[in-house]
């Protein structure tokens, strides 16, 4: 269990260099360190495919996106930061949290322990006992977001499409009329 | 961009095979090891941007150039649609599984021919996921060289 606040700390200090850094190409490495450390975490609570999935989008993803796409000469950043705001934002991140924790407390179950071992009639129970059987598939994740819980894996994918089309319209030279009179 | 030093050139053309594989393995196996669709694409997408990013997007382009991706983006989506159509047409209700229900392709639990049509999924999320990311990237790219953008909707099409 120690390892969760190890890795906790790690994640809070590799955000806060994040936030507090001028260098953009370090500020992403950061949370590519981030994400590093929640990859390791679901590693740990014995959640393999959200690890995977977590350091190739976050960590490779995300780098070499930024890599590829930024302009050398932006990477810098300049300006103070207002004090007050930053004091006010704090504060209020931390009544919310504080909130949070007291209400939280008693119902949530415990880091890293699933919800069906204390609510017996929990869909995950299903899917666990009948998940082979009824799918075949041996790779009880890939049963639920394939089989069971279909419809998720459609809006992902519809969404990946819409953001394409969105980035080619977005990003694109000439506008459509433009492109006609050419052709006239 | 004309790509990096003659060191990252020879080792990224090497790995850039070995990362291919990779994704081409963990999209394949989704259904019986950790893995599936969507990390065997961006893995896939990811020995593509090695590719552009050692050796210049020209060459990256001339491995998958931007119609293809474009394509294989469409294509993905499309057989992925169909095969949840197809369950509500031979299955009874969108999204069946009627490969594993009807029993036309049964095969053994932990085999790799198993489970219907959940690898069938699997490798249309991956060549759509895949053909998506590399299509992002290269787009910004292209778009974030410089202050002029010098991407063109016609590219996109056909010659």
């Amino acid at each position: 269990m120690y390892i969760f606040y190890i890795l906790l700390i790690f994640m809070t200090i590799a955000a806060i260099i994040a936030v507090e850094t001028k260098d953009l190409l370090s500020s992403v490495i950061c949370i590519g360190a981030i994400g590093f450390g929640a990859s390791l975490m679901f590693l740990f609570l014995r959640a393999p495919d959200i690890a995977i999935t977590q350091i190739v989008v976050e960590v490779l993803g995300l780098i070499i996106l930024i890599r590829a796409t930024i302009s050398r000469d932006l990477t810098f950043i300049s300006g103070d930061r207002e004090f007050f705001g930053v004091v006010v934002s704090v504060v209020i991140i931390f009544v919310i949290f504080l909130a949070g924790i007291h209400v939280f407390d008693e119902t949530l179950p415990e880091f890293g322990t699933p919800i069906f071992t204390q609510v017996p009639q929990a869909a995950s129970k299903t899917y666990i006992s009948q998940g082979l059987e009824k799918t075949g598939a041996a790779n009880l994740v890939a049963s639920v977001i394939l089989d069971f819980r279909a419809y998720d894996t459609l809006g992902e994918a519809t969404v990946l499409f819409t953001s394409i089309i969105g980035a080619t319209v977005i990003l694109r030279r000439k506008s459509r009329k433009k492109l006609e009179d050419n052709d006239k | 961009m004309k790509g990096m030093t003659i060191i990252v050139k020879t080792v990224s053309s090497w790995v850039k095979v070995l990362i291919f594989l990779f994704g081409i393995y963990i999209t394949l196996f989704g259904h019986l090891t950790p893995g599936g669709g969507f990390a065997g694409g961006v893995i896939i997408a990811a020995s593509y941007i090695l590719l552009m990013l050692a050796f210049g997007r020209k060459s990256a382009e001339e491995n998958l150039p931007l119609p293809l991706a474009s394509k294989l983006d469409c294509v993905g989506a499309l057989a992925f649609a169909t095969i949840a159509t197809l369950g509500l047409a031979l299955g009874g209700s969108f999204f069946v599984n009627f490969l594993y229900q009807q029993k036309y392709l049964p095969g053994k639990a932990l085999e790799l021919i198993s489970a219907g049509t959940i690898p069938l999924s699997n490798i249309a999320i991956g060549v759509k996921v895949g053909a998506s990311l590399f299509l992002v990237i290269l787009m910004l790219s292209i778009c974030c060289k410089g202050k002029e953008c010098t991407f063109d909707i016609s590219d996109l099409e056909e010659d």
